[in-house]
């Protein structure tokens, strides 16, 4: 029985981008994934709390993919957070909706995996700026994976571009079978 | 007799027009002002009007009238309902206390039992116009107090029905003066079940009229869309009620109150308030001119010392029966004070039945004279009284009173909608179902009862009238949305609404660039272009099915927005030096062009740097250079 994949996807102005558009487009069609973009589906931030709530209970596995901005998700995942993981519903003692899920950040970052440690520009590693993700996660019942990162987007070239794009449909490949 | 008509229509109007302002201007109230300048005209002052004040007097009780029907209008079933025991307990127990505590002083100061029995009766009841103008003149009359004293008025106004059965009974020869003086023969004739149940039938009338009749009656009067006959059908209503109620001797005003009542359900509420607002205000303003001129200061002078002690006696005797029911009201002492001050002086009745009880030989005419200007006199001091209570007592208690401010913002809607077509009827929806109280107006009487059949607070009637918003709660309303059919409308509701009620926040819808520059030349707080956000959703869709990703869209349409508001604003400045001599078709053309000319050179819309990074990777690839 293999596992149901829910991309949340969320980039403010993907023109603009290209590590996050071959991301985009190597899983976009991948079979057993639900690739949803939430810029397009809430440009105005209205996000359809119990049509979100369908998309993730009809999912075992749920990949946030965006890019890094000052160390965090883009607003509308905030505003996505907020709205749809209800008390009752995703956490709390009758919220069990989200138990035994599993979630995987997938996120591009421009600076370089070595900026991301005690002694780096950013001076911290990027497991931890990710904490208040994994620990909303945890707290939902859900299993937080290793993070899927692309690092020092800014200076990567087509062919490393692609390669990151064929590692992250891999990955999706691989939690689409994988047991738990 | 026409000269002489117009030449007491002068005088009248002259004194009105001179008094009344310096009054307010003094504090004074505009009833002291009236009373004031009532007596300078006077017989008994400059006698510039003679004794025909009687008559003038009688006329203008058709003011006193009118108010209790305005009243009535406020005054929803259910509210009146509320007032149950305030109206028999209060009120019975005032007249009969002070009915008692009045005769037995008369007795003891040795008068006639019959005298002191008459003189008792009749200063129990207090002046109806005096009493409420005062109070609703200083916005008092939705206190704890005014409320209270509403109430013992309104058993007073029972009261007097008895009074006037039993006056010609003490009497000998005045069987059929009580019937006379009320202006009714035919119901005499009846024995007194048949009496009794012909009172009943006009109450059953004015109440099956005012649900079943008259608001069908008026919705047609109204479709003719001719203004002058609605103020006529409303004037026709209060007219025939009075008439109905004096064929079967009950008091008119307790008539039309009851029909106001009836009708204070009814759509039509706001415009009859309005309509007969103007009417009411000047015959009221007649009324205390004429108990003004009435004063007889002959009498006064002559008896100087007694008349002073019995209005002093009279007010002291009210004031201390009303103080003690008060305080077994559990009124707090601020409001007794209020409610013993608004009430203690002698009622307009008192000068109807005196003379009554003179005609009957029940008082010796000289007896009845000194009563009638102890009455008056008394009625001139309300205003000072309740003065005083303003200027003194109240300052103590103001907690309280701002405590109660929020009660009175409740009952008036927050909204006021004027107008509820295609675009009033989204935002009044929209308000509605926010929970919102609005209160809409609209000028098509078809709308009205459709809304109304569905809970809505609508009115019929014409926004750009200061009576007609005053009595949709623009006093207290916070904002006024103007939504109504012709520029010309709103153009009026704006003036109005900005003129009378300042602190009103007025937002208006536009249709056009052009209207929406008159109506911020009207005074509008804020515009509303009606097309601008559904153009730009189109518009953004249209970006959509292009492929244009939807964030980008909707931003690129935000950004459009506030460029064309600020351009919008930009030239309103620039309309003002220019629009001299020019059609509005030809201005609209204008605007047109300069836009078009401005929006020719504007790149990309949407310029969020932010997102991008190539100055970042320039930055980056400079540095790596340099490392090299």
């Amino acid at each position: 029985m293999s596992n149901a994949i829910l991309v949340l996807f969320a980039h403010p102005a993907l023109q603009r981008s290209r590590v996050q558009r071959a991301l985009a487009k190597a899983v976009r069609d991948l079979e057993g994934v639900t690739f949803h973009d939430l810029y397009e589906a809430y440009p105005d931030f209205d996000v359809d709390v119990a049509r979100e709530q369908a998309l993730l209970a009809a999912h075992d596995v749920v990949v946030l993919q965006h890019p890094l901005y000052w160390y965090a998700a883009p607003p509308l995942v905030k505003q996505w957070f907020d709205l749809v993981l209800e008390h009752g519903w995703a956490y709390g003692a009758r919220g069990t909706a989200l138990v035994g899920k599993r979630f995987l950040c997938a996120v591009s970052a421009g600076g370089d995996e070595a900026a991301y440690c005690a002694e780096g520009e950013n001076r911290f590693s990027l497991r931890q700026l990710l904490a208040p993700v994994e620990q909303t996660a945890r707290l939902c019942g859900m299993e937080f994976l290793d993070p899927f990162v692309v690092y020092g987007t800014h200076a990567l070239g087509e062919d490393e571009i692609e390669a990151a794009a064929a590692a992250y449909a891999a990955r999706l490949g691989a939690l689409r079978g994988a047991e738990r | 007799m026409q000269t002489g008509f117009f030449f007491q229509a002068l005088v009248y109007l002259c004194a009105a027009v001179v008094a009344v302002p310096i009054a307010r201007r003094l504090g004074l109230g505009s009833v002291l002002g009236y009373l004031l300048a009532g007596a300078a005209i006077g017989p008994f002052a400059l006698g510039l009007v003679g004794r025909e004040g009687a008559d003038v007097l009688h006329f203008a009780e058709v003011g006193v009238v009118m108010m209790l029907f305005l009243i009535g209008l406020e005054l929803e079933a259910v509210r009146l309902w509320a007032l149950r025991g305030a109206l028999l307990g209060l009120g019975g127990i005032q007249v009969v206390a002070t009915s008692l505590a009045i005769g037995v002083t008369a007795l003891a100061l040795g008068a006639e039992w019959r005298v002191a029995l008459v003189a008792g009766l009749v200063l129990a009841l207090s002046s109806t116009a005096i009493a409420l103008q005062s109070l609703r003149e200083k916005g008092l009359a939705r206190t704890d107090a005014g409320e209270r004293a509403f109430a013992v008025l309104l058993f007073q106004d029972l009261a007097v029905i008895p009074m006037l059965v039993l006056l010609p009974l003490l009497g000998a020869h005045a069987a059929g003066a009580g019937g006379a003086a009320h202006g009714a023969t035919a119901i005499d004739a009846l024995p007194a079940w048949g009496r009794a149940l012909a009172t009943l039938a006009a109450v059953a009338a004015i109440v099956l009229a005012g649900r079943f009749v008259v608001p069908p009656l008026f919705r047609a009067v109204a479709r003719s869309g001719v203004r002058e006959a609605f103020t006529a059908a409303a004037l026709l209503l209060v007219v025939a009620i009075v008439l109905l109620m004096q064929s079967v001797g009950l008091s008119p005003a307790l008539g039309t109150f009851l029909g106001g009542v009836v009708l204070a359900s009814s759509e039509f509420r706001h415009e009859l308030e309005g309509d007969i607002e103007p009417f009411k205000g000047l015959l009221l303003g007649l009324f205390f001119l004429s108990v003004g001129a009435s004063i007889d200061f002959g009498v006064v002078a002559a008896n100087g010392a007694s008349v002073a002690a019995l209005v002093v006696g009279l007010v002291a005797v009210k004031a201390a029966v009303l103080l003690a029911l008060g305080r077994a009201a559990r009124l707090s002492a601020e409001q007794n004070l209020l409610f013993a001050a608004a009430l203690a002086q002698g009622g307009e009745f008192a000068f109807v039945l005196f003379s009554l009880a003179a005609q009957g030989g029940v008082l010796a005419p000289e007896e009845a004279d000194l009563l009638v200007a102890t009455v008056a006199l008394s009625m001139a001091a309300t205003p000072l009284l309740l003065l005083g209570w303003e200027r003194a007592v109240r300052p103590r208690f103001g907690a309280r009173r701002a405590a109660r401010e929020p009660d009175a913002i409740d009952r008036e809607g927050p909204v006021i909608l004027a107008g509820f077509g295609a675009f009033g009827s989204i935002v009044g929806r929209f308000l509605l179902a926010n929970g919102v109280e609005t209160v809409v107006l609209d000028a098509d009487s078809d709308h009205v009862a459709l809304m109304r059949g569905f809970g809505i607070r609508a009115y019929y009637g014409d926004a750009s009238r200061e009576e007609l918003l005053r009595a949709a709660g623009a006093e207290r309303a916070r904002l006024l949305i103007v939504a109504t059919g012709s520029l010309e409308t709103m153009r009026k509701v704006i003036h109005t609404a900005k003129h009378d009620f300042p602190k009103l926040r007025v937002a208006a819808r536009a249709r056009s660039r052009v209207e929406a520059y008159e109506l911020l030349d009207a005074g509008a707080d804020a515009i509303y272009r009606a097309s601008l956000d559904t153009a730009l959703r189109s518009g953004a869709d249209a970006l959509r099915a292009l492929g244009f990703p939807a964030y980008h869209a909707h931003r690129a349409a935000q950004r459009f927005r506030r460029h064309d508001e600020a351009s919008w604003r930009e030239l309103a400045a620039v309309r003002r030096d220019e629009r001299v001599f020019q059609s509005r078709a030809r201005e609209s053309l204008q605007l047109l062009e300069r836009l078009l000319r401005e929006e020719r050179d504007v790149p990309d819309p949407v310029d969020d740097n932010a997102w991008d990074a190539a100055s970042l990777r320039a930055e980056r690839a400079r540095r790596d250079a340099t490392d090299c």
